[in-house]
């Protein structure tokens, strides 16, 4: 029975999960900064953190389709506990992020339980009510995180003991983005997968899976828990390269920042969070004099010129141009 | 002991009224259309600051610019709805959600701009800055002036929501959209004459929190997180659910505040996040079957 | 007599005073037909949902054969072998046919939770996605997004999915709601074509579908069943005439 059709199917799935080119010029023309830019480490440095961190919100809003507005609260566990780790001995920062990931990781697992059982407002509620907890706690807890003052004393040793982390910013921002690149390489390979299909399905239609036998519940429980994985990995990130750690981490600020450029690359894409993090930051950083009032006014146009004229983010846009240039062609 | 109990209640109770004012319009109509629409203290904002100018820089007495704070955010209201809000109807929660965080955003700095980031001042009649005597206790005389308007309030809506017309509309279309207009109900126009009301209130609660919580460009958003949590809690669609609502989240928020000064909001979320994870659609919503 | 494949005892529902379902006991032998009919809000989807698990009945008890599946979740019910389409399609919109029934496919052989190997590795599971849309004629358009497929043909799919599970019941409710005249002749063929061990319960409208494919006819009214029996027996029933055929079709 299936002999001669073979190839048609194969193939076109084969299709969708090959390597672009665009995709490794992308990631070559992250190694420009080092020849380029090099004055401008730190920010290239903060840019793939910001994009590691939009990647995992990207997991679980732009797959699964879970809205979260809480989302900070695993990037400020993950800060913390490499922070905290630094603080009290343990400086190596690789055994360092793989411990708070895995910190923040077990945090999710935990808070999944509770996510997975809700939709609509009361989900977004929820996720916004857990993270304000989280940052209240973390204020009151001024012992363990220095409160308001943030987690003074961390000091990191060098990456694999030969590249210390100096001021112009070198070590970090290679560390930076081999994080950034390993975790998206697992990422990509995450939504490729029939777990990625699974997780599609869920977001395209919540109904029709369990109609299919699909355990929704636990395929939230599980990308909700690899999410604040990777979350955790950001911030541990941020906490190893600044060797510093405040409340902001934890913010609302952050969690609301991280979805707005998520949105503005576009989500369920993959590269929108990347995208979305270095138009922001690089945007942010040129327009840093400026109030912050008013910055929140630009962004509250973005917000709302995105919803109505580009509703998949930027590279949604340049999806049906070029779908568009496809018909025209034909 | 007991007189600060029943200080810290009456505070608290006081509070939870001006959060219902904030809250139940935003409680109606999303029970009614689904339409998150996180720019609510928005419009509480532009009741607030509409007192301020006409008091300060006109010199209208306080209580003539009530109405005039009330008018002017349902016209907000009814503006913004019109020309943009309606076509975000169909659109997914998140988009919503963007949306209106973009109204906010851009309502905030436009207050920023206008009249800086200090707070404003406001000359409440001198007859409301006092305290009254009562049982032994002293009770602030504006803050028993919030609870007379709240509670007057609440009885109008609970009448106009049972004995008029306009307001089996409302229940019909709150409860379920699709038969409502089937029965020949125009659910658009009581959507906006409801958003418009709701707006309305808002602005009212928005002009009466300048004596108790001030005002400044943030009201916006410092408000905005106990107003969706009182609408979550209440349930949506439900006005007494909103009174309920409001009253133990402003009763929990004072009480938190002064018996756990250094837990500051944590007993806020942890009783909302408790609240939901018990009942989702809220105390009063519609459940699930 | 082989034993019911799909039973029911007293299946009874209630929203506070509506009664949508009351006192439901059927019992379904294998590879029989059963058409279940009745006028709009008798409850025929309600009973779906109801043995499918979407909705709790008030009271009452469902078996697959021997075992009682009143308290598992939906999902659990497909596993053992029960499946339903939906009156309004109810598909994947921007997935393409072949992934949302590959997808089915992987969930039936719990391969969807592996998030480490890439889908494209799955050769059988893809063939037999591929299979079963190839036999419902959905083979040429399963690389477009369902979106864009016409309305018959969406509504195969819902078939096609349902099929990816292996059922051993199968539920459809209005396969043909909406259908255009032109595009039916696929969608009967494909019910006509379902595998004789197969046993099909069909909500239906159109009395030359129920005529066509049904051995057995469950008249429903009012949340409760009627009567129940051959085609025949049916069309000569008086109660039946007046509440339901009346003066319809061909009477």
């Amino acid at each position: 029975m299936s002999g001669a059709h073979l190839a048609g199917p194969h193939r076109y799935l084969e299709a969708q999960v090959r390597w672009r080119r665009i995709e490794i010029a992308f990631w070559f023309c992250t190694l420009l900064p080092f020849v380029l830019t090099p004055a401008y480490l730190q920010l290239a440095s903060q840019i793939a953190i910001t994009a590691l961190f939009a990647l995992s919100l990207d997991l679980i809003l732009g797959y699964a389709g879970i809205v979260s507005l809480g989302h900070a609260a695993f990037f400020g566990l993950g800060a913390y506990a490499a922070g905290l780790l630094s603080k009290h001995g343990w400086g190596e920062p690789l055994s360092g992020l793989v411990i708070a990931s895995a910190i923040a990781a077990a945090v999710g697992y935990a808070m999944s339980f509770i996510i997975a059982r809700f939709r609509h407002l009361a989900l977004i509620m929820i996720t916004l009510g857990l993270g304000l907890l989280l940052h209240e706690a973390a204020n009151s807890a001024g012992w363990l995180t220095g409160g308001a003052d943030g987690l003074q004393g961390i000091r990191m040793r060098p990456l694999l003991e030969t590249f210390r982390f100096d001021l112009y910013g070198r070590t970090a921002y290679v560390y930076s983005l081999a994080v950034l690149f390993l975790l998206f390489l697992a990422a990509r390979r995450l939504i490729h997968s029939p777990f990625g299909l699974a997780l599609r399905g869920i977001r395209e239609n919540a109904v029709r899976m369990p109609a299919i036998g699909a355990p929704n519940r636990a395929h939230i429980r599980k990308i909700y828990t690899i999410s604040a994985a990777v979350a955790g990995a950001a911030g541990a990130l941020l906490a190893q390269t600044t060797s510093t750690v405040s409340l902001e981490t934890l913010s609302f600020q952050r969690s609301a920042d991280v979805l707005v450029i998520l949105i503005l690359g576009g989500a369920g894409r993959l590269y929108g969070g990347i995208l979305g993090a270095i138009i922001y930051l690089v945007a942010r950083d040129q327009f840093s004099g400026i109030n912050p009032q008013y910055w929140y006014f630009w962004i509250g146009l973005l917000l709302v010129a995105v919803v109505m004229f580009l509703p998949n983010g930027i590279l949604g846009g340049l999806a049906r141009l070029a779908a568009r240039r496809q018909e025209k062609r034909s | 002991m007991f007189a600060s109990l029943a200080g810290v209640l009456f505070d608290g109770f006081a509070y939870g009224m001006l959060l219902f004012l904030l809250s139940v319009g935003l409680s109606v109509t999303l029970g009614m259309m689904n339409f998150v629409n996180l720019a609510h203290c928005s419009f509480a904002m532009v009741g607030g600051y509409v007192t301020v100018t006409l008091a300060n820089s006109f010199g209208w007495p306080f209580f003539a610019t009530l109405p005039a704070a009330f008018l002017a955010a349902a016209a907000a209201s009814v503006a913004l709805e019109r020309t943009l809000y309606r076509r975000l109807y169909r659109a997914s929660d998140l988009d919503q959600c963007l949306f209106t965080i973009g109204i906010v955003f851009i309502s905030v700095a436009a207050a920023a701009y206008l009249y800086g980031t200090v707070q404003q001042p406001i000359n409440t009649p001198s007859w409301l800055r006092g305290s009254m005597q009562f049982m032994g206790m002293n009770f602030g005389a504006y803050r028993l002036f919030l609870v007379i308007i709240a509670l007057a309030v609440t009885v109008i809506l609970v009448l106009a929501l049972e004995a008029t017309r306009f307001g089996a509309q409302v229940r019909a279309a709150v409860d379920n959209q699709r038969m409502a207009r089937g029965l020949g109900i125009d659910v658009d126009r009581v959507f906006a004459v409801t958003f418009a009301l709701g707006g309305g209130l808002a602005g009212l609660g928005g002009a009466l929190a300048i004596e108790i919580v001030g005002l400044d460009p943030a009201f916006a958003f410092t408000y905005l997180v106990y107003v969706l949590i009182v609408v979550a809690v209440g349930g949506l669609g439900s006005i007494g659910g909103s009174f309920v609502a409001a009253a133990v989240i402003g009763i929990s928020d004072m009480a938190g505040k002064y018996y756990f000064p250094q837990l500051g909001a944590f007993v806020i979320y942890l009783v909302m996040v408790a609240l939901l994870i018990w009942r989702p659609a809220g105390l009063f919503g519609k459940r699930q079957a | 007599m082989n034993r019911a494949v799909l039973s029911t005892r007293g299946l009874a529902k209630s929203f506070g005073s509506l009664v949508v379902a009351q006192d439901i006991a059927l019992e379904m032998p294998q590879g029989v037909r059963y058409a279940l009919i009745g006028p709009n809000g008798a409850g025929k989807t309600t009973l779906i949902n109801l043995i499918t698990g979407m909705l709790r009945p008030d009271a009452g008890q469902i078996f697959l054969g021997d075992v009682d599946i009143s308290s598992l979740a939906p999902e659990a019910r497909v596993k053992r072998g029960l499946a339903r389409t939906f009156q309004i399609n109810t598909l994947f919109a921007s997935l393409s046919a072949l992934e949302a029934v590959t997808l089915a496919v992987c969930e039936r052989r719990g391969e969807a939770g592996t998030w480490w190997r890439s889908l494209p590795s799955y050769r059988e599971a893809i063939d037999e996605a591929y299979d079963i849309l190839v036999s419902l004629k959905l083979g040429a358009d399963c690389t477009r997004p369902t979106r864009e497929l016409a309305y018959g043909r969406q509504r195969l799919l819902e078939i096609a999915l349902a099929l990816a599970t292996r059922p051993k019941v199968l539920l459809l409710d209005e396969p043909a709601a909406g259908v255009p005249k032109d595009e039916s002749a696929d969608l009967f063929e494909a019910i006509s074509g379902l595998a004789s061990e197969l046993t099909v319960l069909f909500i239906e409208h159109d009395m030359n579908v129920v005529f066509r494919f049904a051995s057995r006819i469950i008249v429903m009214v009012g949340g409760r069943i009627l009567v129940e029996g051959t085609p025949a027996e049916i069309a000569r029933n008086p109660e039946v005439r007046t509440v339901y055929l009346g003066k319809a079709v061909h009477g």
